[in-house]
C-alpha cells in the first residue's frame, strides 16, 4: 500500500478506534462488568428511543457551541483551556440579565434574547481577561485560564448562596428557576429547544465559513501556525491572538447562555457541565474542521447521554463515557505519531 | 505562641505535603524539558488505586508504590509520546488529566466511602519537644519527614551535582548537553518517569494519609494536580520556592477556614478558592517583566525609577527552562 495515501491515513484512525474499544472493554472488565453488554446499554440509552435521540441533541447543541469557539484559539495556536470558566461567566450574565428583565414588561421573547447576548459578552469578557493576561501580562493562557476557571466557579457558588439565593435559605440545587415563559420553547414534550439547536448549527457553518473561506480565517491559521514569521509577514499576531480569545468566548457564553435558558432554566453550581474541556478533547480530532467537530461533539454527547443508563442497568459509574471518549483522542494521537514515524512525514 | 494556631499551622504543613510532592516532581519533569500536564488526573488515579490495593492487601506500603508506579507509567505515555513520536505534549497531558480523572472515578466506584488502612503520625523522639518547632514540624507522619529531605535533596542534587547540572541543561540548552555527552531524549525520559512517580506519590498521600478513603467526586482531589503545576512556575523552576508556594497556598486555604467563623455569609467553597486569584496575581508579578510593552515602558522612564522598577521586575521574574517542551532531535 502507499505509505502516503489517504487510506493509510484512515488506516490509522481505525487501529486508534479500534485500540480505544479494547481499552473500555479491558476498564469494564477490571470492574468486572460485560463489556458488550455495557455497550449495548451506551447505544440504547443514546439512540433508544426518539426522546434518546433528542437528549442527545439537548447534550450537542453547548458541546458544539464551546467546541467551535475553540476553533478559533486552537487555529491561533492557543491553549484556552479556560473556556470552562466562560460557559460559566455566559451562564451567570445570563441569568443577571434574566433576573434584571423578568419584572420590565418587557415581551418574554425579547428578554431571552437580551439574556443570550448578555451571555455572550460575558464568555467574551472572562476570555478577553486570558487574554489580556496571557499577552500583556506574560502569564501562559494554560494557567491563567484554570485560575479563572476556579474563580468563575466561586463566583457561581457566591451567587447560589448569596445574592441570588432561593427565597428561605441557598442549597447547592442552584437559583430559583425561572417561570416558564422565560424558558426557550421546547420540542413537544423533548427537552430540545428547537432555537438552540438553531443557534448551534449556524454557529458551526458561520466558523466553518470564517476558517476556510475567508482572508481572516487564513492569517489566523498563520499565526497558529509560525506566530513569529506571520507577525514579520505583517499580521497584527497580539491583535488576532486576542480576536481568537474573544470569539471563542462568545461561543462559550453563548452554550452558558443556552445551559440557562433551555436546559436547567436557573444557575447551578457546575452549570458549564464540563463542555469545555470535552470540547477541548473535540477540537484535538478534527484538525480545525467545524463540520468533523459537530460530527464528533454528537458522537461525545450520545456517550454522555447513552452512560446514564450504565448506573441505573448495571451499577456501573457513568464516567465510563469520559474513559472512552479520552482514550479514543489518546490513541488517535498515538496512532498519528506511529503513522508519521512510520511515513517519516513531520 | 497560641496551642491551637500551632496545630493548626502544623495541619498546613501535613496538608501540603502532596503538593510539595507533585510540584517538586513537576519541577524535575520541566527543568528536563517536558511539560507533563497529567497531574490532576495521575493524583486523582493513584489516590484511587493506591488506597484500594491497600484495603485489599493491608500493605500501606503496596498502596504507596502503586502510587508511585502508575504516576510513572502516565509520564512514560506522555514521554513516549512527545519524545518518540513528537506529539503536542500539552495534549498528550490535557487528554490524560482528564482520562485519568475519569477512570479514577469509574473504577474507585466500589470502593466509595469504604474504610480502610491509613498512615498515622510517629513523632520524633527529643526533636518533638524542641518548643514551638518541634509541635510545628517534628509531630507528623513519615511522609512529611520525606518531604525534608526530598526538598533538601532536590535542591542540592539540581544545583550542587554534575548530573544536577546536566538535568538543568538538557532544558536549557540540549544540543549543548548532547555535544558535552548526555543521552538527552534517554535523560528526558528518565527524568519524566521520576517525576511522573513522585506526581504519582501524591495521591495516595491523600487516600492513605491526610484525606483517608477514597469518597469518588466529593474526595475533594479534583484541582490539586493543577495547583501543583501552577505551583511550578511560580515557584520558578527550583524545588525550595515550588515547596514554599506549597506551603503558602494550602496556608491560605487554611487561613480561609478559620476566618470561615467570622465571615459566616460567605460560603466555604468561596474561600476554597481565594488562592487562585493571588496565584494569577503571582503569576502576573513573575511575568510581566518578560512583557514587551513593560520593556517599552520602562525605556521611557526617568532613570532613576527605571532603575528601581527593573530591578524590582527582575528580582520578581522567573523564566522557563529555554527549551521547555521543545523536541530535541541529535542531527
Amino acid at each position: 500500500m502507499n505509505k502516503n495515501s489517504k487510506s493509510f491515513e484512515l488506516l490509522f484512525r481505525g487501529l486508534a478506534i479500534l485500540l480505544a474499544v479494547l481499552f473500555a472493554s479491558l476498564v469494564l472488565l477490571l470492574a468486572k462488568a460485560n463489556p458488550l453488554e455495557a455497550f449495548r446499554y451506551l447505544i440504547v440509552g443514546a439512540f433508544g428511543t426518539t426522546g434518546k435521540i433528542l437528549d442527545v441533541l439537548v447534550s450537542w447543541v453547548p458541546l458544539a457551541l464551546a467546541t467551535a469557539g475553540l476553533l478559533f484559539t486552537f487555529t491561533a495556536g492557543l491553549w484556552n483551556i479556560g473556556v470552562e470558566g466562560q460557559i460559566t461567566l455566559g451562564a451567570v450574565f445570563t441569568t443577571a440579565a434574566l433576573r434584571l428583565l423578568m419584572n420590565s414588561g418587557l415581551p418574554p421573547g425579547l428578554i431571552i434574547f437580551l439574556a443570550i447576548l448578555a451571555g455572550a459578552l460575558g464568555g467574551a469578557l472572562w476570555a478577553s481577561l486570558v487574554g489580556v493576561l496571557k499577552i500583556y501580562g506574560g502569564v501562559n493562557e494554560i494557567f491563567g485560564g484554570l485560575g479563572l476557571n476556579f474563580v468563575s466557579v466561586a463566583i457561581t457558588i457566591w451567587l447560589i448562596f448569596g445574592p441570588w439565593k432561593r427565597p428561605g435559605t441557598g442549597s447547592m440545587s442552584g437559583t430559583e428557576p425561572f417561570p416558564r415563559e422565560l424558558h426557550l420553547p421546547v420540542l413537544g414534550n423533548s427537552n430540545l429547544s428547537v432555537w438552540s439547536l438553531v443557534l448551534a448549527v449556524l454557529g458551526i457553518v458561520l466558523v466553518y465559513i470564517l476558517l476556510r473561506n475567508t482572508y481572516f480565517g487564513l492569517r489566523l491559521r498563520a499565526v497558529g501556525k509560525n506566530s513569529r514569521a506571520a507577525f514579520l509577514l505583517g499580521v497584527p499576531t497580539n491583535r488576532y491572538a486576542m480576536l481568537a480569545f474573544f470569539l471563542c468566548g462568545i461561543f462559550a457564553g453563548l452554550a452558558g447562555a443556552v445551559q440557562v435558558t433551555a436546559v436547567y432554566y436557573r444557575l447551578i453550581p457546575s452549570i458549564s457541565s464540563g463542555y469545555g474541556f470535552l470540547g477541548l478533547l473535540v477540537a484535538m480530532l478534527v484538525n480545525f474542521n467545524a463540520i468533523w467537530a459537530a460530527l464528533v461533539a454528537f458522537f461525545f454527547a450520545a456517550l454522555n447521554i447513552g452512560s446514564i443508563q450504565l448506573p441505573l442497568m448495571m451499577r456501573l459509574d457513568s464516567t465510563l463515557s469520559g474513559v472512552i471518549q479520552g482514550s479514543l483522542v489518546l490513541f488517535v494521537l498515538l496512532m498519528d505519531g506511529v503513522r508519521r514515524r512510520i511515513t517519516g512525514k513531520r | 505562641m497560641n496551642e491551637t494556631i500551632l496545630i493548626g499551622l502544623a495541619g498546613v504543613i501535613a496538608a501540603a505535603t502532596p503538593v510539595v510532592f507533585a510540584s517538586i516532581g513537576e519541577t524535575i519533569t520541566e527543568r528536563a524539558g517536558v511539560i507533563n500536564l497529567s497531574a490532576n488526573g495521575t493524583i486523582l488515579l493513584t489516590a484511587m488505586a493506591g488506597f484500594a490495593v491497600a484495603v485489599n492487601t493491608g500493605s500501606l506500603l503496596l498502596g504507596f508504590l502503586t502510587g508511585a508506579l502508575i504516576g510513572a507509567l502516565v509520564a512514560a505515555i506522555v514521554a513516549f509520546s512527545s519524545i518518540t513520536l513528537k506529539q503536542s505534549q500539552v495534549a498528550v497531558g490535557f487528554v490524560l488529566a482528564l482520562m485519568c480523572r475519569d477512570l479514577a472515578y469509574f473504577l474507585g466506584d466500589p470502593y466509595n466511602s469504604v474504610s480502610g488502612p491509613f498512615l498515622t503520625p510517629t513523632p520524633i523522639p527529643l526533636l518533638k519537644d524542641i518548643p514551638v518547632l518541634g509541635t510545628l514540624l517534628f509531630k507528623q507522619d513519615i511522609l512529611v519527614y520525606l518531604s525534608y529531605l526530598l526538598i533538601i535533596g532536590a535542591a542540592l542534587y539540581m544545583f550542587k551535582t554534575r548530573p544536577g547540572l546536566i538535568l538543568r541543561g538538557i532544558g536549557e540548552r540540549p544540543a549543548a548537553a548532547f555535544v558535552r555527552g548526555a543521552n538527552v531524549n534517554r535523560l528526558r525520559y528518565l527524568y519524566t518517569i521520576l517525576g511522573g512517580a513522585m506526581v504519582g506519590l501524591a495521591g495516595p498521600m491523600y487516600s492513605l494519609s491526610y484525606k483517608a478513603g477514597w469518597k469518588g467526586t466529593i474526595s475533594g482531589l479534583d484541582g490539586i494536580g493543577w495547583i501543583a503545576l501552577a505551583i511550578t512556575i511560580f515557584g520558578g523552576w527550583s524545588p525550595i520556592k515550588a515547596a514554599f508556594g506549597s506551603y503558602f497556598f494550602v496556608f491560605l486555604q487554611w487561613l480561609g477556614l478559620v476566618l470561615q467563623s467570622s465571615l459566616t455569609n460567605i460560603p466555604s467553597q468561596v474561600l476554597q478558592v481565594a488562592p487562585f486569584p493571588l496565584m494569577i496575581l503571582a503569576l502576573l508579578l513573575v511575568n510581566i517583566g518578560n512583557a514587551e510593552w513593560v520593556e517599552r515602558a520602562l525605556a521611557a522612564m526617568p532613570d532613576r525609577l527605571r532603575h528601581l522598577i527593573s530591578g524590582l521586575l527582575r528580582s520578581l521574574r522567573s523564566s522557563p527552562p529555554a527549551s521547555l517542551g521543545v523536541p530535541f532531535e541529535n542531527e
